[in-house]
């Protein structure tokens, strides 16, 4: 046997390919190509900021930019970017933390129209201004007691007209109930001697308030809603 | 964008896609109504419609009772905005003389069943605030030129509206008397006015601009046909079956005027109902047929309605045929000018009387802040065991406690001025009194001057003794007096005082038992505020086929005057001689005709008739002639007149006619002069000029 016949010389290369080789080189450069498009993808998403893309589907951008400030109240600046179809209401926030600061913490501003609108409708309903402004120290008890008759019958009849009113709990007030683990903590606060864990049992002391459904009533447009009571002149 | 991205995109889009539509298409709908006044809000439709409700802006609704109405306003309270194409509406409007209501349900399917709401009305109620409320106040303001801020009177559908209807004109009113419209109803059945002439407010200075009765009554309807077309913007209320219910007492004249205002707003189709009657298909809607055990062959159901400003009685008979239960209206009451609201004034001025005891002056306002103060007391002691609850009129400024008048009002008042006031004990042959009235009478309206709704209630039966005579299942004792009722439906808030109805109760059953009757007794289960829309609608259901219909025809018998072919006698004027055209009882949608007495009109010449009603007597026939009668058989309304025209005819010539009459499928009545060589024919006209 002749061994040299079997001798492999690895300095040889192959002169002509063959369909196994054009495989290969065809698997290595798709890999390649693949491998240098997820990295660029990669990198591409990794320089765009998050929610930056904001189509028409938007509504209200809010944005905000936490400095390192030592305040933690911030109060939002809402920027309402008007688009011609307003298609669904989604609020994306957008936070750029440069510096490690506390949890932000949003705080939503009120409405001033709502609690203006309120106001009108105790005053002009119930006198409800004109009875908590005017000088109490002049008048007797008496006096006030009956007065207060007429703003109390009336600030409960705006109440009842435009809010409906629950309690939370339906149990009397004094009775003894048990709160499960979960139960909501805005609904129910838990006072006294907080230990353990729950299930808690305690007694009612406020049975709660829940507003079910607001009622206000819809104003033109130009409706100066800071004027409570006009000025009334008798002519 | 990654392919995950897209994929997410594609589906958020697709799902909200629909959603768009929709928002899309309210909103186009909302814009085309709303002329931008409203920009901020139309962007979220529902902004729109969530607006106020009120149950009843007469109920002083305390913790409990407010649970209790708010539950039933669920159910009736209905103020999202349809916008689904193809349904069709059973709607009722109760066009009254303080309040009008209406109620629809959806008759789309066609089955037997029978759903229904009542309609919030949104209206102004102060200056730029627009509130959905269940009651239309029937106010109109005329407001002065630079009163109000510029387009404060928006509503969602009109920047401008013509007039100032509703909540806001009765609060501006208030204030503001010698602009305000009220009562607009009560005119059009006024003998001897112009209902089409602006007479109102009939006190105010010249320059205040003046509506007729006519127009005011339009514009409510114009209102409610606006406030429907914004909730159903396709479903126009002239496309519904439509009913409108008037006064029982409502004579031929104010019914046309009524039908004529519902036309001339575009709702051509709409019919009459009278109110009792529609008070009466509402208790029976409300029982689910349950009204066949509180019924029975042989009863007489006295309907009592006593609304904000009139009293409407109205008694129907219950008889049986094939074995089913027949309702048939057999007498209405006059037109009673007397209602709720003489009730808060009378113990306002009870309390006006008691301060001004002590020397003090009340101004105008004063008294009417009592007024309102009296009618929450009067509720407040009527529902509750206190027996005197402390009225407080807080002084105008912003000052409340200075100047403050202060008084209450005991449950002894209340029973005074209200109990034996209204509804005093009184025996059954009493009558209503009516004085003269002294001197001048300044133009206005003829209120009741008898109070006593029990003596205009003993006045009513005494003289409608034989309405149920030709029944025999009807059966009086041999001595009665009065026709015997066996069963009282109540209509109206003022019921809602036990009280009140206790004690019209035990009068009724006072004279009952006087005449060895059994005493009547009351039908539960109505619904005193809405009941009247609520009937109305249900009665477009009804006539469908769909559930027992009252009988009645009209609740009058007509006549017209004719002079008497005799000598002049001189110093006395030629005696006249009532010739029936109409008979009592005629059917919706029958005609008759008079051919055998001839006139001789001439044409181009306008022809007046005097012009009768009885509402008792049944046996005339047309072409009865009655010679002479007794002062309260015949009442005589406003003259009727036909011109001729000249139309290929000489003027001046003479045409023979005769004259015939029809009740409209509408519920009108319809005088005709026909020519008796050809086929000419002319209307009559109720006469509405004076």
């Amino acid at each position: 046997m002749d061994i040299t016949k079997y001798t492999i010389d690895l300095a040889l290369k192959p002169t002509t390919f063959d369909a196994w080789h054009v495989c290969f080189a065809g698997t290595a450069a798709i890999l390649a190509g693949a491998l240098i498009l997820t990295l660029f993808a990669l990198a591409m998403s990794l320089t765009r900021p998050k929610g930056k893309k904001t189509d028409e589907s938007e509504v209200k951008i809010v944005e905000k930019i936490v400095q390192a400030e030592p305040i933690v109240k911030i109060v939002e600046k809402i920027v309402e970017v008007p688009v011609e179809r307003i298609v669904e209401v989604e609020k994306i926030v957008e936070r750029l933390v440069q510096t490690p600061a506390p949890a932000p913490v949003i705080l939503k501003e009120a409405s001033a129209d709502a609690a203006l609108q309120l106001l009108y409708l105790l005053q002009n309903d119930a006198r409800f201004i004109d009875f908590i402004k005017e000088d109490m120290s002049s008048h007797s008890d008496e006096d006030v007691g009956m007065v207060a008759r007429v703003i109390h019958e009336g600030c409960n009849k705006v109440l009842n007209d435009h809010f409906s009113f629950s309690h939370i709990c339906k149990e009397n007030e004094g009775d003894r109930i048990t709160l499960l683990e979960g139960f909501d903590a805005a609904k129910v606060r838990v006072t006294g001697n907080i230990v353990g864990k729950p299930p808690f049992t305690g007694t009612i002391i406020h049975k709660g308030w829940q507003i079910t459904d607001v009622r206000l009533p819809s104003t033109v447009q130009g409706y100066n809603a800071s004027v409570i009571a006009p000025a009334e002149v008798e002519l | 964008m990654s392919f995950f991205e897209q994929m997410k995109k594609k589906a958020v889009e697709g799902s909200s896609k629909k959603e768009q539509d929709d928002v899309q298409k309210a909103e186009n709908i909302v814009e085309e109504v709303n002329t931008t006044l409203f920009a901020p809000e139309t962007s979220n439709v529902e902004t729109n419609v969530e607006v106020a409700r009120d149950v009843s802006n007469e109920s002083d609704s305390n913790a409990t009772e407010f649970e209790s109405t708010q539950s039933t306003a669920t159910e009736t309270f209905s103020s999202v905005i349809d916008t689904s194409e193809g349904k069709h509406f059973s709607v009722g409007i109760d066009l009254g003389t303080t309040h009008c209501v209406l109620s629809y349900a959806d008759i789309t399917a066609g089955d037997d069943e029978f759903t229904q709401h009542v309609m919030g009305i949104s209206q102004s109620t102060s200056p730029s605030v627009v509130e959905e409320k269940l009651q239309l106040p029937s106010f109109l303001y005329q407001a002065h030129d630079v009163e109000l801020p510029e387009n404060s009177t928006a509503l969602p559908w009109n920047a401008k509206p013509e007039f100032i209807v509703g909540e806001i004109a009765r609060n501006l009113g208030g204030k503001t008397p010698i602009r305000l419209v009220y009562s607009a109803k009560s005119w059009l059945c006024h003998a001897g006015v112009d209902c089409k002439s602006p007479i109102l407010p009939a006190e105010s200075p010249d320059e205040v601009q003046r509506v007729s009765p006519f127009q005011a009554t339009k514009a409510y309807l114009e209102h409610m046909r606006d406030a429907w077309l914004y909730l159903h913007p396709n479903a126009p209320l002239s496309q519904q079956d439509l009913v409108i219910t008037v006064p029982a007492s409502f004579d031929p004249a104010a019914r046309e005027l009524t039908v004529e205002a519902a036309r001339s707003v575009g709702l051509s189709q709409a019919i009459l109902l009278e109110e009792p009657q529609a008070a009466l298909y509402s208790w029976i809607e409300k029982t689910q047929g349950e009204w066949r055990k509180q019924a029975q062959c042989g009863d007489v159901i006295l309907v009592i309605d006593v609304g904000g400003g009139t009293t409407d009685l109205s008694l129907i008979a219950v008889t049986e045929k094939d074995g089913v239960l027949d309702l048939t209206r057999v007498a209405v009451g006059d037109h009673i000018l007397l209602g709720g609201d003489n009730m808060d004034l009378a113990l306002a001025y009870t309390v006006k009387a008691k301060i001004e005891k002590d020397g003090k002056r009340l101004e105008p306002w004063q008294v009417q802040a009592l007024t309102h103060g009296c009618r929450e007391a009067k509720e407040k002691i009527f529902s509750s065991d206190v027996d005197s609850v402390p009225l407080v009129v807080p002084s105008r400024g912003s000052s409340l406690i200075d100047g403050v008048l202060r008084s209450e009002l005991t449950r002894d008042e209340v029973n005074n001025a209200l109990i034996e006031g209204f509804l005093p004990r009184v025996a059954v042959h009493e009558r209503p009194i009516s004085r003269p009235r002294v001197g001048l009478q300044a133009k206005g309206l003829p209120y009741a001057q008898d109070a006593g709704i029990t003596r205009h209630l003993a006045a009513f039966l005494a003289k409608q003794q034989n309405a149920a005579d030709e029944f025999d299942a009807i059966n009086l004792p041999e001595n009665a007096t009065f026709l015997h009722p066996t069963a009282v439906l109540f209509n109206g808030g003022v019921f809602k005082a036990q009280e009140l109805c206790d004690r019209l109760m035990d009068v009724l059953n006072s004279w009952l038992i006087a005449e060895n009757s059994p005493e009547a007794r009351l039908l539960a289960g109505a619904d005193l505020d809405l009941a009247v829309a609520r009937g109305a609608a249900y009665y477009g259901f009804v006539r469908k086929g769909k559930g027992v219909r009252i009988k009645g025809g009209t609740a009058a018998a007509y006549y017209v005057g004719i002079e008497n072919a005799m000598p002049a006698v001189p110093g006395m004027p030629p005696e006249i001689q009532a010739l029936c055209i109409a008979p009592f009882g005629m059917e919706e949608g029958s005609q008759i005709e008079l051919p055998n007495d001839e006139f001789g009109l001439i044409v181009g010449e306008q022809v007046r008739f005097r012009f009768f009603a009885s509402t008792t007597r049944r046996e005339d026939i047309i072409g009865t002639r009655l010679d002479y009668w007794q002062d309260d058989e015949l009442s005589e309304l406003n003259e009727i007149e036909v011109t001729l025209d000249q139309e290929n005819r000489r003027s001046g010539e003479v045409v023979s006619v005769h004259l015939g009459s029809a009740v409209t499928e509408v519920g009108t009545l319809e005088l005709r002069a026909f020519s008796n060589k050809d086929d000419g024919r002319w209307k009559i006209e109720f006469d509405v000029r004076n």
